[in-house]
């Protein structure tokens, strides 16, 4: 019988795909992969969400458009993604060639419990974003994989829109929580940019 | 000169103001300033699947440092209601052009619910909401609803009324 490799830490497993960053901008999906982003280093070119479930993909979408010489870095969970379901779809028509979209898949719904997601009985995030259009959409469940995936991840260009699935553990580390002042996040975020705060 | 036709118009407004991204679900009252937006180089539009992708990919863009407007019909203002927590909380601006239905010479029963709460929805969140009449009053109402949000960082929503965009036809 064939078992399933075990699942990745996923504070390791971030802090290795965000080891070949670069200058990549990352944009995080409320809960836990909040918290993972922020517990590798706080970081000026880290947007990081508290709500909006289901938006953080498009808020990577809208800033790979608007930064088109930078790589955009999405890091969400399976229950945020599941939620942007047809994001996707809108993701892989517009193609921008700068945007990662990290999913961190424990099949669970971390914050509210631990209750399964879609994704543990069988529902696959790389098949959709494939079929979506993505270019690339591989599933990481060993070290290895996930190694040259982050050194892939500096790629500035890509021939389209990327996305990989990390199989994590369903643990919950200690909360590692950056700010909750939106406006300060946003405005810190832009002044990395050399954006005004308006 | 601004054009007398208000899709027209409110396309050269996107000009003057620098506006580089729409993201929209289609209306049949859009369709003209769609296919105005489609063809300018200058402006990438982004379709949607639901409309609170528009509103998450509206804030991105000022992240990255560009100007949207996000275009949908009344309906879907129900669909957004959650993620306008991200332009609100963030204090990014947004420009919501919504098309009315529902609500003049409607035949269609299914629109007329949430035609009657898109106003109070969207003013219980928290978004400044205009309402225009007349063909006459789009532009000007567009542009001030710019300056609001690109130069007030506030959250606009400029409400076509279905007797301005005519009783669709079948």
């Amino acid at each position: 019988m064939v078992t399933d490799p075990d699942p990745l830490d996923r504070r390791a497993a971030v802090a290795e795909l965000l080891s070949g960053r670069g200058d990549a901008l990352v944009v995080t999906g409320l809960g836990s992969p909040t918290y993972d982003v922020h517990a590798v280093g706080d970081n000026h070119a880290n947007y990081y969400l508290w709500g909006a479930m289901g938006g953080a993909a498009l808020v990577g979408l809208g800033l790979a458009l608007a930064q088109p010489d930078r790589r955009v870095i999405v890091v969400t969970g399976d229950g945020e993604q599941l939620m942007a379901a047809g994001a996707l779809a809108t993701i892989g028509v517009a193609a921008p060639i700068n945007l990662d979209i990290c999913v961190l898949d424990n099949g669970r719904y971390g914050e509210t419990g631990m209750q399964t997601s879609h994704t543990a009985d069988g529902v696959d995030l790389a098949s959709m974003a494939s079929a979506c259009g993505f270019v690339d959409a591989t599933v990481v469940t060993d070290p290895a994989s996930l190694s040259d995936i982050a050194n892939n991840l500096a790629v500035t260009k890509a021939a389209g829109p990327r996305m990989v699935v990390v199989k994590i553990s369903a643990d919950s580390p200690e909360r590692s929580l950056p700010s909750r002042d939106a406006v300060f996040i946003k405005n810190r975020f832009r002044a990395h940019l050399g954006l005004a705060p308006n | 000169m601004i054009s007398n036709k208000w899709p027209e118009g409110v396309h050269q407004l996107m000009g003057e103001a620098d506006v580089r991204q729409i993201n929209y679900v289609p209306d049949a009252g859009l369709s003209s300033l769609i296919q105005l937006v489609e063809a300018d180089d200058a402006i990438a539009a982004t379709v949607c699947t639901s409309e609170e992708e528009g509103v998450a990919i509206s804030c991105g863009a000022w992240l990255g440092g560009q100007r949207s407007v996000v275009l949908m019909q009344s309906s879907g203002v129900g669909n957004c209601i959650n993620m306008l927590s991200l332009p609100i909380l963030t204090r990014s601006p947004l420009v919501m052009l919504v098309t009315m239905r529902g609500e003049w010479a409607e035949f269609n029963p299914w629109q007329v619910p949430m035609s009657r709460a898109t106003e109070p929805v969207l003013q219980a969140i928290g978004v400044e909401t205009i309402r225009v009449e007349r063909p006459d009053e789009v532009v000007p109402t567009v542009r001030q609803a710019m300056s609001m949000a690109y130069n007030a960082d506030q959250q606009v929503a400029v409400l076509l009324s279905q007797r301005l965009l005519g009783e669709k036809t079948w």
